[in-house]
Parts: C-alpha cells; structure tokens; sequence
C-alpha cells in the first residue's frame, strides 16, 4: 500500500472499502499476466459489491488464462478530496495499482445518474476523458450495463460497448485484445476488429447528422460497421459461467448475500419498464443447477442470506421444486431465505407463511397507476381485487403496515387517475378496518410517487414527459385528498427524474453536458447528499443543451432515434403497436398466455423462449 | 466456551468491531465449525470480541469467544479458521477459556511516532518528561462532548526508545478495562504538553493483555 494512503485511511469514512483484502478476491502473479483489466463500477463499494453482473464478469475474466480483472470503485467524496490533495491516482483494489497502468478500463452502467460518476472516474485516474484523445491500444475503455442500449450520451468517452448479457461477449472481447496486444495493433485497427464481434458497438464508426430543427436527420454507418448492432444473450443459462465463490466484503455493503438469478426476461410486458423488454426473451435455469449453485455459493462464502431474484420471481415455472430443495437445506444451515417481487397468488402466500418472511419484510404492492383504466393502459396486470383481497389477508393475519408505489405522469394520465390513488389507499384503509385482528396497534399507509421517466426501447421510448411543474401539481393535488393520519406519503423530487430522461433518451450531444457538470463538481448524483440541481443547469446553459427537447417534448413516431442502431430483439414495430393499444387502453395479455409476437425470441437459435 | 487468541494486522486493521464478528461468523460457516446460538426468540450466534479494537489499530493480542456445536479439537478449529479467514486475520490459538474477561486489566501496546523531517532534537527527553508527570490532563470526546480526563493514573508504564531516525516507538501500559485508556490518548497527551515532539503520524499496535496483577491473561 501506498505511504500516503495510509496516512488517508483513518481519516476517511470506511476505510476498508478502499483496502480490498477480501475473501474470495483474485490476486494474480504479474509474471503470468498479460492483459490487466480494471473493472470500474461507477457508485460506491457498497453498491458495486451488491452487483451480480459485476459478481458474473469479473469471475468470467479472471478465468481466462493471463487475465487479471481487478475491481475499482468511485470514492466518496472524503476520499476524493484526499486523493486530490495529496496526489493520489484511482487505484484498483486487489492490487491498489494505478488504474491508468491497466490496459483495458471497464465499466457495467446500470443508472443514468451514475454518468458523472465515470467520468469522475477516469479523471480521477488521469486517464484522457475522450476515446480520441486516448491513443495506443493501452487504457482502451468499454462499457456494458443495462443504460448502455442507449449509449449515445457516452459515445465520446468510450471506445466501445457490449450490448446484452456477457458472460461470452466479454471472453471473445478480452481475448481479441490479447491477440491485438500480441501482435501490436493499433487502437485504430483493434477497434475494426472488435467491431466484428456480435454485440459491439464502436460509437465512432457512426456519425449522427442533424435537420435544422435538431432532430437525428440521419445515422451513417463506418468503416463498415452494420447498421444495428444487436445485444447478445446467453441461450443455455444451466451451463453458463455462475460465480459460486463471490467475493465477501469484509464490511457491510448494501446486499450483503448470496444471489441466485432464477431467469431471465420477463413475461409481463408492463408498457414503461425497460427491464421488461430489453431483457428478454425469456430463458430459465433449472432447479437442480440452481440448487447446487445455490449451495456451492453458500458454502464458498459463509453468508447467512439467500436471495431468489428475477424480474417476477413468482413467474418462475419451477418456483415450487426450487423451494421444496432450498428450504430444508436452508433451515439446517441457518440461512435466511428471501423471495422477493413475489405476486399475490395462492402459492406465493403459502410460500410467504413458509418462510414466515411476510412479518418482517412487510407487504409492497407497485400498482404503479390508481384507475383500472390507467393500469390498462401501462399494462401493469394488477387489479384492485388482487391488492384488496391480499391485504385483507395479511391484516387478518396481524399485518399493519402496507407499502403502495405509484408514477404520476403516465401517457394519458388525468386528474381523475392521480385521485384514484387516493381511492385505492383508502379502500385500503377499509379493508384494514373490516380484518385487523388488533386495531389498537393502528395501521400504517406508506404512499410514495415517483415522476415517470419515458425509457428507451419500451413503448413509452416516444412520450413526453410531463413537466416538472404540472408532476408537483398533480402530487399536491393527491396530497390534498390524503385525509386519514395513517397515510404517509412521499413524493420524489422532479430534479433528479427530468436528468434521468434526458440521459435516458440523450443522443451525443448530451455528452458535454455530463462532462461540464462533473468538472463544476458533479459526482455521486444517486446519492441526494450530493446531487446538485443547480449545477447541472448550469452545465446545461453553458453548453447551450435545451433539457426540454429530450423531457417535454416527446419524440415522433417517424423520427430517427438515437438508439435506432441498437437492436434488443424486441422490434420497433412491436413497441408502436404496444404504444397505440395503450391508447386504447388496450391490455396485452401476458407472454404465457398467448406469445405477442416481440421478436425476442429470434435471439434464440438453440432453444425456444421459454415465456 | 471457547476461546480464540488472534491477530489483526494488515489490511485487516481497517475492519470494524462489528464488521469483525460478522466476519468470523461466515469464516465459521466457510469452515463448517457451526456455531451455537442463543436461545429466544432471534436466536443469534455465540461469538463475542473482548475489547473492541478502534479500527486502524493493530493487535496481536485479541480474543474471541464462541461456542461450537459438535466435538473439534481446538487445534482443528485453529487449523480450519485460519483457512478461511482473510489475510491479516490469524488464529494463534484455540483453547478452553476459563478465565471471565472482566478480569482483564491491562493492556501492553507500542505508538509508533513518526517524524517525516527526522525525530526532533530532545524529542526523547521531553516525552520522558511528559509521562514522567503526576497529572496528564488530556481533552477526551465522550457522549455529552469533551470531557477533561487526567490520564496519569491509568498509565502503569510508558518507555520511549528509538527506532531509528524517523520513528520513535513508545511503548506503554495501560487499563484497559475499569477504566479504559484508549491509547490514542496518549497522542492527545503529546500534542498538548509536548507540542514539539508531536509525530506527523502514528501507528498504535496492542501487543499483550495482562490481569491486575500483570500476569498474562488468555
């Protein structure tokens, strides 16, 4: 370890998130490696550690034969401003070497408001912020993650992304860079290469021409390039890499326990969720495979919790074999099971009585909308019925509490809609005065709204947001229909969600915004200790971006988008033909009832979606 | 019940008290040492730290105790614990505790000083001189804020000796428990009444525990 850095350590808030040390960490020996790669995570330890995708590629690169994939993660800002004063480059843990001595720079980008980060990130290392100012094949820069299928606001400062799932990509990636790095390419001819391989996108082999009233005119493929690039899955998810001895951070991090993906996809279709769509098709992992992992994992780690998790676990098929295997090996060794996002089904009741985890996690519902007639319209296939019956239950059962999340600023959204969450909630409250075993011990309502962010590659990618104003007035509006002292409602603040759209939706020309922002002190946007507003309207002012023309202004149906090269395998038509059925408030049954044609499952050459 | 004589040092010393027990409950389960709980109604597992060391500090000196279902010896555990703990973590023994850790008085450690531009001329003397007092009135943050505390009766020992040119090592006894000085104090003290001789930066390393009566205590 570096003098100085001793020295900062007990100074700084959590000091052994900057050590690395940990259990189950990979330390290589420099002589047997050739290609070093920093795997960055643009927010903190405690939340980079909680992630299975860094978990996933960061065992899938330190498997490959003269490769060492070490982890780095954004400072808090104690430790900036210590690292700033005394000199101190970002350093990578397992080695605490500079990153900027690695030769490939990798980042996994789950969150729009994590942008500042990475460029905070590789300033801080003293690695150029632009790709063309980066030359030689030494600190070549990618990014994957779930924000990059639309990565236009990032295509100045990073060389390349990997589109999908990369448990593979990212082998045939690093292992053409050892090949380059053998016969000494240049980045110029590295990047051609790369560009062949299914799933990459060289921003810089596109070039974006604008009409005069700003819109994309058109996107110029170069050097060859294809026109869509499209993401990569993994078909056979029982045979893919599995990290079963993940690291074990020796302090407290946000998820602090084994994870087991039971699938992935999702078959509900709910018309504003990103995950719902760009995620699919829908693949599932056996419960034998699971269990065993499940197991190794456990045994590898020592953690005392389990957590199941998908994106609807009750939709996973084998749900009821799985748990028959896991319980009892749970209970004798201690483990505490969770299986959250849990629907309001019979079985999932049982399985909640089971695993006697209800009393203490609570009772959530997302209706996301309060009419029937809104939910219709976003899709999200939860009745009035369903959260009433199932909190009926959970009061009779001695429950009094109950989370209900909602958006304001739904396509279509009326006065009438927003009061219908009012409606909801104390129909609620009703169903807790006809069952609660104990009425003295009061009931609790929490009640939080969050401003719809229109997400890319969904049905919603071309509506306009509603503006900050008329999103406050609708949340004054509901609030003054809250009568009852067991409701407590929350609602967001619009800031950070209007800056979540534009980046979402952004295209290049957002880049410097996030570049000027991060050099006025942005960083850690994510945390609302640091987010500031005002910085960021000025980075926006200074650098002549109009916030509106990617929030309030919506995007036409005819109009190039900036993630038009981006192919999830969910086709353009199937989201056009969504967005006008949900203006006819127009359900579309879920992918097992009936296949709704999205295109996804021709990702899939070896096995068929399994929805 | 059991007790584990281990070290912290490393990376290792930037590990929390709390942080520390989780850690050893996992090495436990790594291990397949399970460990027993309490009864009621959470139950939670018998392991318990004795003196919770400040983090940054080293110690080669500190002791768990904790309760094992099933029959191992205690050379086993030692054995299976130091496979899987972290590095910095180290068991150096494993025995049946007898001994109730209240009795535990005092505690040896050593404060590496160190001087970026060199030990100050007279530095020796005049720390010497410092722990030589009847009185060491000392600024200590407590719950309902600074408190003045003389320190002087709760320090048995204290022995300044050369290192080399940039470092002087002082080591000390101390209490530990009923009262407790913690011995960053003794920088406080330093930086009060010897403000020439204070160190651009120390390092504070627990070397043995002893009981009232000076003899070591395991």
């Amino acid at each position: 370890m570096q003098v100085s850095l001793e020295r900062i350590l007990p100074i700084v808030q959590k000091p052994g998130r900057y050590t690395g040390g940990e259990y189950n960490q990979i330390k290589k020996d420099l002589n047997t490696v050739r290609t070093r790669i920093a795997f960055c995570f643009p927010d903190t330890y405690e939340i980079g550690m909680s992630n299975l995708g860094m978990r996933i590629l960061y065992g899938v690169m330190n498997e490959m034969d003269g490769v060492w994939c070490e982890r780095v993660f954004a400072p808090w800002a104690d430790m900036q401003s210590a690292m700033e004063a005394n000199h101190i480059p970002l350093w990578a843990l397992e080695s605490q070497d500079s990153v900027a001595d690695f030769d490939m720079i990798a980042f996994t980008i789950g969150y729009e408001m994590s942008y500042s980060n990475i460029l905070n990130m590789l300033r801080l290392s003293g690695v150029p912020l632009h790709s063309k100012d980066r030359q030689g094949l030494k600190n070549i820069v990618f990014a994957g993650g779930v924000c990059t299928f639309n990565p236009e606001p990032l295509a100045d400062y990073i060389d390349f992304f990997s589109l999908g799932e990369g448990e593979e990509s990212t082998v045939e990636i690093v292992s053409l860079y050892q090949k380059a790095q053998a016969k000494n390419w240049d980045k110029d001819r590295f990047l051609l290469e790369v560009s062949k391989i299914d799933g990459v996108y060289v921003p810089s082999f596109y070039r974006h021409e604008y009409n005069a009233d700003g819109t994309l005119e058109r996107i110029v493929p170069l050097n060859g390039a294809p026109a869509t690039v499209t993401k990569r899955i993994v078909e056979d998810l029982d045979h893919t890499y599995f990290p079963t001895k993940p690291i074990v951070a020796s302090t407290e991090i946000v998820h602090d326990r084994a994870n087991l993906e039971v699938f992935r996809g999702c078959i509900r279709g709910c018309r504003f969720c990103q995950a719902g769509f760009s995620c699919r098709p829908v693949r599932r992992k056996s419960p034998e495979v699971l269990e065993a992992q499940a197991e190794a994992t456990l045994a590898s780690t020592g953690f005392g919790d389990l957590t199941i998790s998908s994106l609807s676990t009750s939709d996973y098929r084998a749900l009821p074999e799985l748990m028959e295997g896991l319980i009892p090996y749970c209970t004798a060794h201690r483990v505490n099971l969770a299986v959250p996002s849990l629907r309001a089904d019979n079985f999932s009741r049982e399985l909640m009585e089971k695993l006697k985890t209800l009393r203490r996690s609570g009772l959530t519902f997302a209706p996301e909308a309060g009419s029937q007639r809104l939910r219709d319209v976003i899709n999200k296939n939860l009745t009035e019925e369903e959260i009433l019956s199932t909190c009926a239950l959970a009061f009779s059962g001695g429950w009094n509490g109950v989370k209900l999340y909602f958006m304001l600023g739904l396509p279509t959204e009326t006065d009438e809609d927003v009061l219908g969450i009012a409606d909801l909630v104390y129909k609620v409250i009703q169903a807790w005065k006809e069952n609660a075993v104990n009425k003295k011990r009061g009931l609790r309502v929490h009640v939080a709204t969050a401003y719809f962010v229109p997400k890319p590659h969904t049905p919603f990618q071309w509506e306009p947001q509603i503006t900050p104003e008329e999103y406050l007035r609708r949340c004054k509006l509901l609030k003054s229909h809250f009568y009852a002292k067991c409701i407590e409602y929350d609602y967001h603040s619009p800031d950070l969600s209007r800056l979540e759209a534009v980046f979402a939706r952004g295209d290049r020309r957002v880049g410097p915004v996030i570049e000027e922002a991060m050099n006025r002190g942005a960083k850690l946007d994510g945390w609302d200790e640091f987010f500031d507003y005002p910085t960021w309207l000025d980075a926006f002012r200074a650098c002549g971006v109009d916030i509106n023309y990617y929030t309030t202004r919506g995007f036409g149906e005819d109009e190039i988008l900036p993630w038009d090269p981006i192919d999830v395998g969910v086709r353009k038509d199937f989201l056009l033909r969504e967005r006008h059925r949900a203006y006819e408030s127009k359900v579309t049954p879920d992918c097992r009832q009936g296949c709704a044609g999205c295109g996804a499952n021709c990702l899939l050459k070896e096995v068929k979606c399994d929805a | 019940m059991l007790r584990a004589l281990f070290e912290k040092t490393g990376t290792a010393v930037w590990i929390s008290h709390l942080d520390l027990m989780r850690l050893f409950q996992r090495a436990f389960a790594r291990a397949n040492l399970p460990l027993k709980h309490t009864q009621g109604f959470n139950p939670r597992p018998s392991v318990s730290i004795a003196l919770p060391l400040s983090v940054g500090m080293e110690s080669v000196c500190e002791l768990l105790d904790f309760e094992v279902e099933g029959n191992f010896t205690p050379e086993e555990i030692t054995k299976r614990l130091n496979e899987t703990l972290i590095d910095g973590v180290r068991v150096r023994e494993v025995y049946e505790g007898s001994r109730k850790i209240r009795d535990l008085a005092l505690l040896e450690c050593e404060v590496f000083l160190e001087y970026d531009a060199g030990v100050p001329e007279n530095a020796l003397e005049t720390l010497a001189a410092l722990f030589g007092r009847e009185s060491i009135v000392v600024t200590k943050k407590s719950k309902n804020g600074p408190v003045e505390q003389d320190i002087r009766p709760m320090l048995r020992e204290a022995l300044v000796r050369p290192e080399n040119e940039q470092l002087l090592a002082l080591s000390a006894i101390i209490c530990c428990q009923n009262p407790t000085l913690n011995p960053a104090l003794l920088l406080s003290a330093i930086e009060k009444y010897a403000p020439e001789a204070k160190p651009d930066f120390a390092k504070i390393k627990r070397l043995e525990i002893y009981d009232k009566d000076g003899t070591v205590f395991r």
